[in-house]
């Protein structure tokens, strides 16, 4: 062991896995997916314009096979363009985002770390406040350009460029240096905060006010363009989960002992970066900056089921997509039809329960 | 593009250089208003308007952002800023003898300071009424004894709220309009009750389509649906109608009665010229009620020219 940093469960990977926890994982996993289930419902019946649960079935069998009754048509429309995308969208973004957090802490060993606090986050924030801070002058040719998209799509080359540079700074010696990569993703969270708050700050009144909209992170703008756009990195993310579960628990022992176990720890490392900075960006881009659930859901399922990844990974995504489902349907029923900001809700949800279990793990040792 | 990058730049050097500037601005804004009278800061969109139509222009030393028409006031005078966000020492560095100001300004901590300070500092209501607007006038023209000049605004903005009250009579069906303060990006900022928003839109004779949430708020697209506006009045930033043609296309505002329409119902206007409450606000309000109901505003229209 050349770490000296303990965090829960660490201890239980040297050791062999108790069927305790084994078992606890499975547990885990069986009810968060049908948690799943159950939220993805809830998340498709309720809205402020009020299909009753007995409309339901009407406006479901009207999106597949089509109706001629006005209402039913309306919900229809109600459903298939604006609850299923944003439904959609909350589980790939709440999944991603989980996920994302929980490769990163292993990667790192690190629990701490998060897209949001290497610096993903804020770079893929700056290029899209950048975007609308000089929509007028500076920029005005990318809006004109994308239209729509020049918002999401200068999110994601931020994200995704602030990577880059992180890994070209960490990697000056030859190899990915971990720590250097933590503290260079510090500095550049904080530059791309100073950055943003300075076009905050030169902004005018109606800038100032997407700014404020931009930066509370919501599931507000779901459309099937952006299902599409986030789904193929979720997906790629999700599929490449089983190839890193074995480098990510090797990782987990140290660097060293990952490379005498065999693992490609540069590769490792790369592909890790490269697909949470994919991902991140792209959620970003779809639903702005969304806290907590990077961090929160992971170190949950640690609790619950160990640190083995083979049960982490998958609990983290199931975990993710449902608080960021369940905050997404309280934030749009809580003040309806006004919404309220997702990330007030998450913390409202999370904090809590996250601190329950620290403290009750805590005292049992 | 060059040219951009070093405006940018340049704004970018202001930012940082503010501080300094409105100290120093005190020395060169001065050259309009040396010709003895008042130097006046002016802040709140509805105050710079007023004074100007007072004939005022000359005697402003400085303005706040949101003091976007005329358009030569941010152009010609100093900046002090965001009306909620005024640097007390940086009011005070121009040297003013009076500052007019809105009651909205702030930080609560500068207006106090500002207020204690030997300047004259007069605070102007905001009530979002035809009255208020004829209030904001009198209370400007006492303060800098204009009041012959008031006489006239008073009375153009007095007749054009009169014909719009007898106007409005004639409306049978009003029609449940949306006033969206802000849709760039893809949320949307909505006047719900209490507004100055919905005072606008019930005096062009329309009910606010949003009176089941209070103030400004983010909405949901599928709250969008549920208030089924007949029309919504967009709120129009720097881009020139280009944020009306992208809010049609949006789902949720299709499925609305204001997006469905084949001319889809929706209509840009500048943010201050509608709900700014200045004497520009009868002129915006009597082109929501044309544009809302043309057979009311057209017979009208050609009589009246305010």
């Amino acid at each position: 062991m050349s770490e000296t940093t303990s965090w829960p469960g660490k201890a239980v990977t040297s050791a062999p896995v108790p069927e305790e926890r084994i078992a606890a994982g499975r547990r885990l996993l069986l009810l968060s997916g049908c948690a799943l289930a159950l939220v993805t419902f809830v998340s498709l019946a309720v809205g402020p314009t009020g299909i009753s649960i007995d409309d339901l079935p009407l406006a479901i069998s009207a999106a597949i096979w089509g109706s001629d009754d006005i209402e039913a048509l309306r919900d229809r429309l109600v459903l298939l363009e604006l609850r299923l995308p944003r439904t959609l969208i909350g589980a790939f973004v709440g999944a991603a985002l989980a996920v994302s957090g929980a490769m990163m802490q292993g990667m790192f060993r690190n629990p701490l770390a998060d897209p949001g606090l290497i610096g993903v986050s804020a770079g893929a924030a700056l290029f899209a406040v950048a975007t609308i801070g000089f929509s007028d002058g500076l920029l005005s040719w990318w809006h004109a350009l994308l239209g729509i998209y020049a918002l999401p799509i200068a999110a994601f080359i931020g994200g995704v460029v602030t990577t880059a540079l992180l890994v070209g700074i960490a990697n000056r010696s030859g190899q990915v240096a971990t720590a250097t990569l933590l503290l260079a993703g510090i500095a550049f969270g904080a530059l791309a905060g100073a950055a943003t708050g300075l076009i905050a700050y030169m902004s005018d009144d109606q800038q100032l006010r997407d700014l404020t909209l931009w930066t509370m992170g919501s599931l507000s703008g779901a459309t099937w363009d952006k299902v599409l756009a986030i789904a193929p990195f979720a997906v790629v993310l999700f599929v490449s989960l089983p190839y890193l579960v074995r480098s990510l628990n090797g990782l987990l022992l140290g660097e060293s002992e990952a490379f005498h176990l065999g693992i490609n720890v540069k590769r490792a490392k790369y592909l890790i970066v490269a697909l949470t900075a994919a991902a991140v960006g792209a959620s970003v881009a779809v639903a702005g900056v969304i806290g907590f659930v990077g961090i929160v859901v992971p170190h949950f399922v640690r609790l619950i089921a160990g640190p083995d990844h083979r049960v982490l990974l998958p609990a983290a995504a199931l975990v993710g997509a449902v608080v960021l489902l369940c905050a997404d349907v309280l934030a749009r029923m809580l003040v309806a039809p006004a919404e309220l900001p997702i990330g007030i809700l998450m913390a409202i949800i999370g904090a809590p329960v996250f601190l329950h279990l620290i403290l009750r793990r805590g005292v049992s040792g | 593009m060059n040219h951009a990058i070093r405006k940018t730049l340049f704004v970018l050097l202001a930012a940082i250089l503010l501080p300094v500037t409105a100290v120093s601005g005190a020395d060169t804004a001065s050259k309009p208003a040396t010709d003895a009278g008042p130097r006046i800061v002016s802040v709140g969109s509805d105050i710079t308007e007023i004074l100007y139509e007072l004939g005022l222009g000359e005697k402003i030393v400085a303005v706040d952002t949101t003091s976007t028409f005329p358009a030569q006031a941010l152009k010609e005078k100093s900046n002090v800023g965001y009306m909620r966000a005024l640097s007390a020492e940086g009011v005070l560095a121009l040297a003013p003898t009076m500052i007019l100001a809105t009651r909205r300004a702030g930080p609560p901590e500068a207006v106090k300071a500002l207020k204690s300070s030997s300047v004259k500092f007069v605070e102007v209501p905001d009530e979002h009424t035809a009255d208020g607007i004829l209030q904001k006038i009198a209370m400007l023209a006492e303060a800098t004894g204009r009041e012959k000049e008031a006489q006239r605004l008073t009375k153009t903005v007095s007749d054009a709220f009169d014909a719009l009250n007898k106007d409005r009579e004639a409306i049978t069906t009003r029609k449940r309009v949306l006033f969206v303060l802000n849709a760039s990006g893809d949320r949307m900022i909505v006047g719900g009750k209490g507004t100055s928003a919905e005072a606008a839109l019930r005096l062009a004779g329309a009910k606010n389509a949003a009176d089941s949430i209070t103030g400004f708020k983010p909405i949901t697209p599928e709250g969008l649906v549920a208030m089924a506006p007949d029309a919504i009045v967009l709120m129009r930033g720097g881009r020139d109608g280009d944020d009306a043609k992208a809010l049609a296309q949006r789902p949720a505002v299709k499925l609305t009665p204001a997006g469905a329409h084949p001319e889809p119902m929706i209509l840009p206007m500048g943010g201050s010229y509608l709900i700014g409450f200045g004497p520009r606000t009868p002129k915006a309000v009597r082109e929501l009620m044309t544009w809302l109901y043309p057979e009311i505003g057209k017979a009208e229209l050609g009589g009246n020219k305010s």
